[in-house]
């Protein structure tokens, strides 16, 4: 079996990142296995702008974006095979793919990055009743026939789910022609960022109905419309509400889901609440020398994050190679409350140095304040003006606080105004 | 014209066909959708009943106990996936237990083997998931389950592999008899033959009536299902029946063959022979049927959810006869009609030769399918990833008898957008390659024939 330093499954940003990294730390003996025909992940479609503000300090399109890393990945020649597909994993890092080229291949990898993305929820988990006819597609399928293959997915629009990706082709389908009856949300605010909100919606002025939901799909062949209804606190439909909207096509935006089926096949130790894996500070999984990076291991809404994340996995992955990786210190677990959804890491260690953790909120809350304690005292204090579920959360924990920390966890906490605890 | 026509590509005339091409017979089959197994065929629960079920002496429980035992060699022989994994019939009240007897003494008389009522405990041994509330249970050890869409698939195929015609997007809309041929017309095209056989499903009334042999009548009754990921494949191993009712098994939980995990189906009479909508009240039945029999069924992962219609006779029997001179109904085929497929088969063709239709061997009949294969290296080029389906299997599909003309047709045929991002990520991939393979434009790809294309135009062509 031929043995490989660092293997990195996928080759989105989040791969891209990993590999830059860790041959920055030392290590030559890199493979990226990618599935796609090009590097690039999910950014090859996104050819709107919006990316790199926080990484480069400048406004890119998507597929720019990707290109800052692979142009990186080429002058250092990091080896990567595209049209190879990961198919199995172990916890003791065999790394299975096939391709054309190479048919099925088993590696011996002395560390593993997950970077496998993430993939949109299908209809079928949502559970919409009526019928199947052509017309129904994720957001992102549609993106991909629009952006890359040129070609329209529909004319008459209704857009479940006010997710990113949704937002960005309401404007889209928009541009191209297309009329955008409304996007329906089920909660009482949208998911996605609120400059998409603006920019995508707002500019174009197509309604976003929130706490609404599609209860019925008509059609026999294609769509030739929805039923949409209000939604009550319970996010169950109210009967008097129904209103048939006449479209051709429904777009779903209702989520991402991590892509972490390899994850499973290793036994990696999964977070309910992100659908990733459990990491410590390293980005480390429970197994041993496997890290996780990017949307596979909690679905970011800015890439410059994601680069940020896979930056530290590949850096961690090449310390592990070497044996340097230095977990010393008693180990915390970092517990999400009041609040406070999840955070990443869910582990760190006392003596690791500084550590940034990031977090979503549960609900749109405005003046609140961040607090970490750790049972006796509080640790870390910040204020935030308004925190949203769409916008990932972040707080710089310094080493030396860490340090002190008394007992075996810490909990993240929302202090809500007026509130007293 | 043909020695014989076939009308209705579902499991039934599916078999029907290949089982005539045994015989040096010119068969065509006629189907009015663009592929087979588009009607009850591909929305039903799959499962091989062992034949307990049906009221004694009835053709039903013949064919059943009859097609369940030739189940395990046809699927082999055609490739087709079955596993004898076993039914369970469980009882949470004392009726239930009157009735689970009545069951197994019924089975006995159908000629069913090796039922057994197990005590609670035993059952719990079997199948831990199952409620703690059970009491009893039958075992049928011989309960199976298929893969309905490709032991329909490929019946056809086989049969066209042994010189069976089928013509697709073919309607029949009427039907005449002259001087002993038959002609069989869609809008557009006519077929002629010496016999038919109308295995027209829930249409098989309106097919007979238009033949003016319209002695019976089919009313749709609709079941809808809940499909869940793969992962919860293993909740339990053998299929769980409730105590049947008149409207039928009841809400049923089953591994498929596939390892997914089916609920359902519900029953509802209605009258629209086409509605396969699924509705919130089906979900909720399911929902409620499902849970209180097995434990933990994890609803989040659902994938799918779709519905079938039952063809339900108004005899309370399968109406399997000759109608006519060289005219042969199968209708009101409902269940137990996919495990009692290869046994009809078998029927019909003996009462062919009872209306005296001349059977001579076929000696070149091949009883396994002729398989395209593409490039070796095509089949490690994976075009869908939850499924891990290659480009190879996908050209398999679309080269091999009947040929996918469609999204859909590649997903019954390969899997492919079946698991669980349903078609999210694959299906442009897919559509590229039905348009090169079938040398059509991307905007003539449809979902599954008629108007269910794709795509509505090129970017910059198209206005609202
Ligand atoms: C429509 C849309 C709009 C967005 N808009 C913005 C924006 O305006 N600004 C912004 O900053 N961010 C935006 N984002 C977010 C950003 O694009 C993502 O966060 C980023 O692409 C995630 O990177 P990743 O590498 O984790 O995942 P991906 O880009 O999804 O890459 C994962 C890669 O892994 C490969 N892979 C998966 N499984 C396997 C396997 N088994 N074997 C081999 N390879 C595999 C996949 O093919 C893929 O190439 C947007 C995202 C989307 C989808
Ligand atoms: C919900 C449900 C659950 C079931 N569960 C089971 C089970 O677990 N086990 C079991 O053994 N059986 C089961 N059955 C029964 C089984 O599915 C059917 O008995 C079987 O599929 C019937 O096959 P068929 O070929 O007669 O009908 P179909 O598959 O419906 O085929 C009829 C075909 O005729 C075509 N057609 C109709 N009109 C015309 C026309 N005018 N011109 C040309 N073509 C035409 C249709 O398009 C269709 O393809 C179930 C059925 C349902 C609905």
């Amino acid at each position: 079996m031929k043995h490989v330093d660092i293997v990195i499954i996928g080759g989105g940003p989040a791969g891209m990142a990993a590999a830059v990294s860790a041959y920055k730390a030392g290590i030559r003996d890199i493979l990226i296995l990618e599935r796609d025909q090009h590097l690039g992940g999910i950014l090859q479609q996104c050819i709107h702008n919006g990316f790199g503000l926080h990484h480069f300090g400048e406004e890119l399109t998507g597929p720019e974006y990707a290109w800052r890393y692979e142009e990186e990945v080429q002058k250092l020649n990091i080896p990567y095979k595209l049209g190879a597909m990961v198919t199995d994993l172990t916890a003791d890092r065999k790394v299975t793919y096939i391709s054309e080229e190479d048919g099925e291949v088993t590696l011996d990898a002395g560390a593993v990055i997950l970077a496998m993305g993430c993939r949109e929820r299908s209809r079928g988990a949502l559970n919409i009743p009526g019928v199947r006819p052509a017309g129904i597609y994720t957001a992102g399928t549609a993106q991909r026939f629009v952006n890359i293959k040129g070609y329209m997915p529909g004319k008459n629009i209704v857009i479940l789910g006010s997710g990113d990706i949704g937002l960005i082709m309401a404007r889209r389908m928009t541009l191209e022609g297309a009329k955008v009856q409304a996007v329906c949300e089920l909660m009482p605010y949208s998911g996605g960022l609120n400059r998409n909100i603006v920019q995508c919606l707002n500019d174009f002025n197509i309604p976003l109905r929130l706490s609404h939901t599609v209860v019925q799909i008509h059609g026999k062949d294609r769509v030739t419309g929805v039923t949409i209804a209000k939604v009550d606190e319970n996010r169950q439909p109210i009967e008097s509400t129904r209103e048939f909207i006449e479209c051709d096509t429904l777009l779903l935006s209702c989520g991402l889901l991590p892509e972490n089926e390899l994850t499973k096949c290793a036994g990696i130790t999964l977070d309910r609440v992100t659908g990733g894996a459990v990491c410590d500070s390293y980005r480390q999984t429970s197994a041993k020398g496997i890290f996780s990076c990017g949307n596979v291991l909690h679905v970011h809404d800015l890439v410059d994050f994601v680069s940020e994340e896979a930056e530290l996995a590949g850096a961690s992955a090449a310390a592990y190679v070497r044996g340097e990786l230095s977990t010393n210190g008693r180990v915390i677990a970092v517990n999400p409350t009041g609040g406070v959804r999840y955070t990443v890491p869910q582990m760190l260690y006392t003596e690791g140095g500084d550590v940034k953790l990031f977090f979503r909120v549960a609900d749109i809350y405005n003046n609140v304040t961040v607090r970490v304690s750790d049972g006796n005292n509080i640790i870390f204090e910040k204020k935030r003006k308004k925190v949203a579920p769409g916008e990932m959360e972040s707080i710089a924990l310094k080493a030396d606080i860490l340090k002190n920390i008394n007992g075996d966890n810490i909990t993240v906490t929302l202090i809500k105004e007026g509130e007293k605890a | 014209m043909y020695d014989i026509v076939v009308i209705g590509a579902g499991v039934v005339g599916g078999m029907i066909a290949r089982e005539l091409t045994r015989y040096q017979l010119s068969v065509c089959i006629i189907e009015k959708q663009r592929d087979v197994a588009m009607g009850a065929s591909k929305a039903n629960s799959g499962i091989v009943h062992a034949g307990f079920d049906a009221k004694e002496g009835s053709l039903k429980a013949l064919l059943n106990v009859r097609g369940s035992e030739m189940m395990a060699d046809v699927a082999k022989e055609l490739g087709v996936h079955y596993k004898n994994n076993g039914s369970l019939v469980v009882g949470f009240t004392d009726e239930d237990i009157q009735a689970i007897n009545g069951l197994y003494e019924r089975g006995v008389k159908n000629g069913v083997k090796n039922l057994r009522v197990l005590s609670k405990e035993e059952v719990k041994a079997l199948e831990p998931n199952i409620s703690d509330n059970v009491i009893g249970a039958l075992h049928a050890p011989t309960g199976g389950i298929v893969c309905p869409y490709m032991l329909t698939v490929a019946s056809v195929g086989n049969a066209m592999d042994n010189g069976a015609v089928l013509k697709t997007d073919f309607e029949v809309t009427s039907i005449e008899y002259t001087n002993g041929v038959y002609k069989v017309s869609s809008p557009t095209e006519t077929v002629e033959a010496a016999y038919v056989i109308n295995a027209a499903g829930v249409y098989s009334d309106k097919i007979a009536a238009m033949a003016g042999y319209g002695s019976f009548t089919v009313t749709p009754r609709k079941g809808e299902y809940m499909l869940l990921d793969r992962e919860c494949g293993n909740l339990v191993s053998h299929t769980i029946f409730k105590v049947p009712t008149k409207m039928g098994k009841g809400i049923l939980v089953s591994p498929t063959v596939d390892g997914n995990l089916l609920l359902g189906p519900t029953s509802v009479n209605i009258e629209d022979k086409d509605n396969v909508e699924t509705t919130k009240e089906g979900i909720d039945a399911i929902v409620a049927g499902s849970t209180v029999c097995v434990d933990g069924i994890p609803l989040r992962s659902v994938i799918t959810s779709f519905t079938g219609l039952r063809a339900v006779g108004d005899t309370g029997d399968f109406i399997i006869e000759a109608a006519g001179d060289h005219f042969v109904n199968v209708g009101g085929i409902e269940s137990p009609g996919l495990s009692s497929a290869p046994a009809i088969a078998v029927y019909v063709t003996d009462l062919l030769a009872k209306m005296g239709m001349e059977l001579k061997k076929n000696e070149n009949f091949c009883p396994t399918r002729k398989i395209f294969r593409a490039a070796e290296s095509k089949y490690h080029k994976v075009i869908c990833r939850c499924e891990t389906i290659s480009e190879g299997e996908i050209l398999t599909a679309i080269h091999t008898n009947p040929g996918a003309k469609d999204i859909d047709g590649i997903k019954r045929r390969t899997r492919s957008g079946m698991g669980r991002c349903q078609g999210g990520f694959c299906m442009p991939y897919v559509a590229d390659i039905l348009a090169r393979e079938l040398g059509t434009s991307l905007l003539d790809v449809t979902k599954f024939g008629g108007k269910s294309n794709l795509l509505v135009g090129k970017v910059k062509e198209v206005q609202a």
